[in-house]
């Protein structure tokens, strides 16, 4: 039946399907983002009259500039931006070398390594916050951006080293093994055949981590009293009071909280997009 | 194997470089391995630990297994099983299957892919009581459009919030989770997708093998072990990610979104009993490491390599 369709209709029809898809994909995501975006414009006296309309009749921008002037919010994006990062970078290092460990050697205790990572990932994050904030009490990293990095980096080392072995175990061990014949070093054969190989992956594991971290709010929470030190996703709870809840300043910060991680990823679209074939590396 | 000047002129040889050979792999593992135990192994143990004693307001007691032989008897705990079950499978099964639509379709070329690609990312970046918080929002009939949708297509009589119907209500947290986790297995999927050597393809369509066989063939074996492991891994966090529900519904309505994660939260926060919330995270741990030897067996017959 496909068959009696010329061949130009079919891939017309074929592309078209696809862009509805896509476009409904799209709404699916940015619906809720766009309703956020309508309470933080929505004049607190619209709020629940007009809860139901898709916009309201009048809106402001005042919530945008409580936010900015009036809060502490500048100071916990820049917190947030710090972490984040940190824990990013961090972690996409850590990660890739356990990962190329992981994929390029045969050794006793690599199942248990795997074990362990996996084992880590198991068990509800209240069970072992008492513990953790202990320990780092004792090493006196409470109330520290630097304690909220290592736990985020070890939170985020399982994952991340699974998916840079799957970039590793996809390079094959031809290409590393001419530069080491042709009398190059392993770190040379790293540098020039698995780094740019995994590049792609390891900007899916910068960008996954660095959201993560972003978003985090439960040890943000436990670990961190000091209000000069606190992240983004902590500030947003400073919005609900004890009897009510400031939606349209919270819904604002919301929507400031989505400019770092929207520019991020800005930055790592061409490496995603791009791709690297293996005919780029021969040459 | 290894090239000639692997070969030492002082022949102190053998045990050196054997020793260098076993040592070189646990070198580039160590500075994780180091971090992950220290911060995150060990306080797993002491968790554990938690679940063989008693909490009350001051102090704790050694009390063996007995807080497992409660749990045996606990029937919020039976439907709570049933509960994680259905939570994970569906909010699994649809953020697999939509990722990996999306992640095929992004690798191919079209106007406009840069935009999309970058809405795509966006939900993973909203903290998850955000989105708990806006979802709710969305389902509720008051201030919400969702069930003014579905009055106005004939599914509801009259604009109600599914979350406040015991049949319906885990819907609501799954869509939220469907909505946040989707970014996931589209990047993991397309970052995989794009180190598919093109060259593959091309030698393919030039044997003349059609898109389903280019696909079935060249992608999916290609993809399998990412698919593997962002699968499983994803199948534990599903399991032990109490957010979205907690915020939306708590819970409820009688119980039925109530999860053996946000029991362990209710357990440890309201009943203050972090020896029996500890107790039932034991469990959910076993039954996790079960689920994900399984997967393992089953990967190694599926990939014989």
């Amino acid at each position: 039946m496909i068959q009696a369709i010329p061949l130009r209709h079919r891939r017309l029809l074929g592309s078209a399907g696809l862009y509805v898809a896509v476009a409904a994909y799209v709404v699916f995501a940015l619906f809720p983002i766009f309703w956020t975006f309508k309470i933080s414009v929505t004049p607190t006296a619209l709020l629940y009259t007009q809860g139901a309309t898709l916009w309201p009749g009048r809106t402001t921008v005042q919530n945008y500039v409580a936010v900015l002037l009036t809060t502490d919010f500048p100071r916990f994006f820049l917190n947030s931006v710090l972490v984040s990062g940190a824990t990013a970078l961090v972690v996409t290092v850590l990660a890739s070398a356990a990962g190329y460990a992981l994929s390029r050697f045969r050794f006793r205790g690599k199942q248990a390594v795997a074990f362990l990572l996996l084992l880590t990932q198991t068990f509800p994050l209240v069970m072992v916050i008492p513990p953790i904030y202990r320990i780092m009490g004792s090493l006196h990293l409470t109330n520290s951006l630097s304690g909220l990095v290592i736990i985020y980096v070890a939170f985020n080392i399982p994952f991340a080293t699974f998916l840079m072995q799957t970039f590793c175990d996809g390079v094959p061990r031809d290409l590393e093994d001419a530069v080491l014949i042709d009398g190059g070093t392993r770190l040379q054969a790293l540098t020039r055949v698995i780094l740019p190989l995994t590049l792609p992956g390891m900007m899916a594991t910068i960008g996954f981590v660095f959201t993560a971290a972003w978003s985090e709010l439960l040890f943000a929470l436990m670990l961190i009293d000091d209000p000069s030190r606190m992240t983004f996703a902590v500030g947003l709870l400073s919005f609900i009071g004890k009897f009510d809840v400031d939606w349209g300043q919270m819904m604002a910060a919301s929507m400031l909280g989505l400019v770092p991680a929207c520019l991020f990823f800005l930055l790592l679209q061409r490496y995603l997009v791009e791709g690297l074939s293996a005919g780029a590396v021969k040459g | 194997m290894r090239p000639a000047f692997a070969r030492n002129p002082l022949g102190s040889g053998f045990a050196a470089r054997s020793l260098r050979r076993t040592a070189e792999p646990w070198l580039y593992l160590s500075p994780a391995l180091v971090i992950l135990v220290l911060v995150l192994f060990v306080p797993l143990v002491i968790g554990i630990s938690y679940s063989f004693r008693r909490f009350t307001a001051f102090r704790s007691s050694y009390v063996g297994l007995g807080q497992y032989r409660t749990m045996l008897h606990d029937p919020a705990l039976g439907q709570a099983l049933i509960n994680t079950v259905w939570w994970t499978a569906g909010s699994l099964a649809f953020q697999f299957l939509l990722g990996l639509g999306l992640a095929l379709v992004l690798n191919r070329r079209f106007a406009g892919r840069s935009v999309v690609q970058a809405i795509v990312f966006l939900p993973w970046a909203v903290p998850s009581f955000l989105a708990g918080l806006t979802w709710a929002w969305l389902f509720n009939p008051v201030i919400g459009p969702i069930p003014h949708w579905l009055y106005a297509v004939g599914l509801q009589s009259q604009p109600r919030n599914i979350l406040a119907n015991p049949h319906l209500a885990m819907w609501g947290p799954i869509i939220a989770n469907i909505w946040f986790g989707v970014p996931f297995f589209t990047i993991t999927l397309l970052a995989a997708l794009k180190s598919i050597p093109a060259d593959l393809y091309e030698a393919a369509a030039l044997d003349g093998a059609t898109v389903w066989q280019r696909f079935m063939r060249l992608t999916v074996p290609f993809l399998a072990p990412t698919i593997a492991i962002t699968v499983m891994l994803r199948t534990i966090w599903i399991a032990t990610f109490a957010d979205l529900i907690f915020v939306m519904t708590g819970g409820g309505p009688a119980g039925s979104t109530n999860t053996v994660a946000t029991y362990i939260y209710v357990s440890a926060f309201r009943a203050m009993d972090k020896g029996y919330a500890a107790a039932v995270a034991v469990l959910l741990l076993f039954l996790l490491v079960a689920y994900a030897l399984v997967l393992i067996g089953m990967r190694r017959r599926l990939l014989p390599q």
